[in-house]
């Protein structure tokens, strides 16, 4: 599989105010086309910094990332972003529809080719009948369907998913995974998942790159050897699952102990 | 019960906000009656109206009450249009907001009034006069709004916006400008009170043609009634166009959280 998302030895220290603050030292990781890779990390791990990063967002200090070969030196054009704070991340003065069809619109696509991508977005995340409807009238799940709805229907090459169900209930955050692997089965779209939720990575990836503290480096790639059809229940009650999960654990408790590889 | 007291809820502020004008009235009509004020400057309430009444049928009041609208109308334009437009364009570049605002401190607590001599030597006691009054009273008014809302951008939909790649214009038409609209409308009520009060002032002062120059008229040729009627006219204005501002901002706002009725 050829690699879409190669990091290499991306650095970022963010500096102003007469001090400097080493956020990110050295990351280094590949993510290959079709992927679901999960991110996870202590808290102040620098993961929103790294996803920051990679959408070309935030200017890095050293490395280089490139996309489908390409260097991202600013938002590149095969990208889209879900962030944790949906609320704020939908336009609450357009409709759910209007939402998604915005960053269609300055893609430059034409009006039925627009409206045919919303449909089959809505569709696909199951909200066909509140496409009239405005985000603030919806419940949080919903909104952040809207979220993913608008991310899916651009089409990206990547999908990057900063922490995205962190502000949710329980309950609508199993059904959001689902939505996750579903679409990534069905849209063959290749996916990075920040989270901090361990249970949660270990549940939706096929990989998961395990942060150390700060200043970040990997402290660990995860590979993730459960059945490609997973469920709540099963998985989550299976030998397998339970083992990745403390390994995962465990790596945590050491990143936010300080561990970090080879010295580094 | 709570049948019956939706509506009581409904009308009581209407209702009371009534009852404030006729005890109003009756106060102004009490004072001259009752001999505590002299009623030949203060005539009762009712006397007032018929004067008002009288007016109504006037050909030269409504000339008057066209002019002040046509200038207030006309001021109150090119004050929205140029608060707007500078307000986008200097609260959009960070150089020039930081270049302009101690220039725009200095310049905006001015006293439009205190431009009187200067307009009457150039322009006398024509239009232009009164324009130049509204205008530099109503324009700081609709700038500052604008540069608030302009600031008021939440950096969660900066970052989508520019994660989608919008451009600089789409950024402007499909970011900016809702966000900036309702401190717009916030801007448009206030210049619109503003622009009321300068144009009444012009034709008071300075003569120029309309309401404000027949209430100075009437004034100094002994018609108390007919004074007190067309200041009573006048704050029947004021209270229109604040009417109008308001609706103004409910039909264009929907979607605000000022106006919205949210799910939650």
């Amino acid at each position: 599989m050829t690699v879409i998302l190669d990091v290499n030895g991306l650095a970022k220290t963010y500096t102003g105010h007469g001090r400097s603050v080493e956020a990110v030292r050295d990351l280094t990781f590949q993510i290959r086309k079709g992927e679901l890779v999960c991110i996870v990390g202590p808290s102040g791990a620098g993961k929103t910094t790294l996803l920051r990063c990679i959408s070309g967002l935030l200017d890095t200090s050293g490395g280089r990332i490139s996309l489908d070969g390409t260097a991202v030196t600013g938002p590149p054009a095969g990208m889209a972003v879900v962030f944790q704070e949906y609320g704020r991340s939908l336009f609450p003065w357009l409709t759910v529809r209007q939402n998604i069809e915005l960053p269609l619109k300055e893609k430059g696509l034409g009006r039925s080719e627009r409206a045919a991508k919303i449909d089959a977005a809505l569709e696909a995340v199951g909200l066909r009948d509140s496409a009239d409807a405005h985000p603030w009238q919806l419940s949080g799940g919903m909104q952040q369907r809207v979220a993913i709805a608008r991310a899916v229907a651009y089409e990206p090459s990547v999908l990057l998913m900063d922490e995205p169900f962190a502000a949710v209930d329980a309950q609508t955050r199993a059904d959001l995974e689902d939505l996750v692997r579903r679409l990534w089965h069905q849209l063959g779209v290749t996916v990075l998942f920040v989270t901090h939720d361990i249970d949660e990575s270990v549940y939706l990836g096929q990989r998961v790159l395990v942060l150390s503290n700060r200043p970040t480096v990997i402290l660990e790639d995860v590979p993730v050897d459960l059945p490609d059809e997973r469920d709540q229940l099963g998985t989550r009650s299976s030998a397998a699952f339970t083992e990745i999960r403390t390994h995962v654990y465990e790596l945590v408790q050491k990143a936010k102990q300080g561990h970090r590889p080879g010295g580094r | 019960m709570s049948v019956l007291a939706i509506p009581v809820d409904r009308w009581r502020r209407p209702a009371l906000g009534l009852l404030g004008v006729v005890l109003a009235a009756a106060v102004v009509e009490a004072l001259p009656r009752l001999g505590l004020v002299d009623e030949r400057f203060l005539p009762p309430f009712s006397r007032m109206v018929t004067g008002l009444t009288e007016q109504l049928a006037l050909a030269e009041f409504w000339t008057a009450l066209g002019q002040t609208l046509g200038g207030w109308a006309l001021g109150l334009a090119i004050a929205m249009i140029a608060g707007v437009l500078a307000g986008v364009v200097i609260g959009s570049v960070p150089l020039l907001r930081a270049i302009t605002s101690s220039t725009i401190e200095f310049l905006r607590p001015i006293p439009s009034v205190a431009l009187i001599p200067l307009v009457v030597l150039i322009y006398g006691s024509r239009l232009p006069s009164a324009l130049i009054l509204i205008v530099y009273a109503a324009f700081w008014q609709v700038l500052v709004q604008v540069l608030y809302g302009v600031a008021d951008v939440d950096p969660v939909v900066r970052d989508t916006a520019r994660s989608y790649r919008f451009s600089r214009w789409g950024v402007i038409r499909s970011v900016v400008w809702p966000t900036t609209l309702p401190y717009v409308v916030t801007g448009f009520r206030l210049a619109a009170a503003v622009a009321l009060i300068l144009e009444i002032t012009a034709e008071l002062i300075i003569g120029v043609p309309g309401l404000g120059r027949s209430i100075g008229v009437a004034q100094s040729s002994g018609a108390v009634t007919e004074t007190y009627a067309l200041v009573l006219f006048v704050g029947i204005i004021g209270v229109a166009v604040n009417g109008f501002a308001r609706a103004v901002e409910k039909r264009t706002l929907r979607w605000h959280t000022s106006v919205r009725r949210d799910l939650a």
